[in-house]
């Protein structure tokens, strides 16, 4: 109930005006900050799921497969710079949102990455590592403004942004592979959370 | 490990369904991966249905008033610019410039010439600093006009048609997406270029919804 009850709030708190309009005055706030910590709420809200449902999402999700597939689907599409533009140009596109970065994006990984062999979750980072450090690299050199409600700065500053995310993360897994901590399995996982 | 499943068909189904919806929205959302960038989208939203574009009256550097109505029966090239700015307007005007001596020196052979207006979205641009931006870009007021809005509070309405979006940028400059508009003999904004396209560019293009024109309805074009 922690877990559920700090999910809520970190997405009432992000929906909040105030923190909106700061978030998404500048590009890598609404790229880096904004979007990541929407899936975070829904990761968070994972861990208070009860069992019941965690078992019977388990049977569409063996080896967390569906879930990381849903994750990265739709995590692609807010990597769009045209996503971003619509989300400040259309409240629905908005609205799409904060409702698929927790439940679409957040939940499936927090359900998913646990299951996930070591193989699986070295496959996703090899792919989604690169893209951000790719992406930023062209967001920092970039001759056009890739979306229009934001500055040639801004994109500069979400271009380093990705690069830095890219490395922090890619260093990060480096270390747990090579020296651990030992990736959670459910059991582990039952125990913590029970 | 404990997973208590049956097998893997229902993840399979899931991740199948996952995989084709998830596709499927992608490609709307982003026309098919043609649009990656609100403005990519806009270029292939008017090359595919030109759009219709309110009827504003506009002024020019010398005080006289027109409407874009006015050029019916003539294709335009319409660029929107400020006379404070430094950065790309100065690209698009030079941009112009080469268009306009390149279509003066062009054999038109009946065909009306394409013509030019650059519109300003700064509502503290006077019709004198208009002029001096004119006459530093051998705009000679006919075949190349910089313009106004009358009445400033039609810019939204003008700007939401012709898909510019201006944002505030520090030290009171702008940044807006530059192109290249092109509107076409019936008035509708029908192409969206890059805003250092080349005169031959914009010349090719303009012959393209010339042609469709012709097609269209059948008859010649005057």
């Amino acid at each position: 109930m922690n877990f559920a009850m700090s999910g809520i709030l970190l997405l009432i708190a992000l929906a909040l005006p105030a923190s909106r309009e700061e978030l998404e005055r500048g590009m890598a706030t609404h790229m880096l900050v904004q979007i990541p910590l929407l899936a975070v709420a829904g990761a968070i809200v994972v861990h208070d799921f009860p069992a019941s449902w965690r078992t019977w999402l388990a049977t569409w999700n063996r080896g967390g497969i569906t879930g990381t597939l849903l994750a990265l689907l739709v995590s692609a599409w807010w990597m769009v710079p045209r996503a971003l533009d619509l989300a400040l140009a259309s409240p629905s596109m908005e609205l799409t949102k904060f409702v698929s970065l927790p439940l679409f994006v957040g939940v499936p990984l927090g359900l998913s990455w646990s299951r996930l062999g070591a193989l699986g979750r070295g496959l996703v980072l090899g792919n989604v590592l690169p893209m951000w450090a790719v992406v930023g690299w062209m967001y920092v050199v970039a001759p056009v403004r890739v979306c229009n409600f934001y500055l040639v700065e801004q994109q500069v500053w979400a271009g380093a942004g990705l690069i830095g995310a890219s490395a922090i993360v890619g260093v990060m897994m480096g270390v747990m592979a090579f020296q651990g901590p030992h990736p959670v399995t459910p059991e582990s996982r039952a125990t913590h959370a029970g | 490990m404990g997973e208590a499943t049956g097998g893997w068909r229902r993840t399979a189904v899931a991740s199948v369904v996952v995989c084709s919806l998830g596709g499927a929205l992608l490609a709307r959302g982003t026309e098919g991966f043609r649009a990656l960038t609100s403005e990519q989208a806009r270029r292939n939203t008017v090359a595919r249905s030109p759009r219709t574009l309110p009827d504003v009256a506009f002024e020019d550097q010398d005080h006289r008033p027109f409407t874009l109505a006015d050029y019916r029966g003539r294709p335009i090239a319409v660029d929107f610019v400020y006379t404070r700015c430094r950065s790309i307007c100065t690209v698009s005007n030079a941009g112009f410039q080469r268009l306009d001596s390149a279509e003066r020196s062009r054999r038109h052979d009946g065909v009306e010439r394409l013509a030019l207006v650059s519109i300003s979205f700064d509502s503290s641009d006077t019709p004198e600093r208009l002029r001096e931006q004119a006459s530093r870009y051998d705009a000679d007021g006919r075949s190349w006009r910089f313009a106004r809005l009358r009445d400033p509070r039609q810019l939204t309405a003008l700007l939401n048609a012709f898909g510019v979006i201006v944002i505030p940028a520090s030290g009171g400059d702008f940044q807006h997406n530059a192109a290249v508009l092109l509107v076409d003999d019936e008035g509708r904004l029908a192409r969206v270029l890059d805003a250092d396209a080349r005169p031959e560019d914009v010349t090719s293009a303009v012959a393209t919804i010339r042609r469709r024109d012709v097609s269209a309805d059948g008859s010649p074009v005057r």
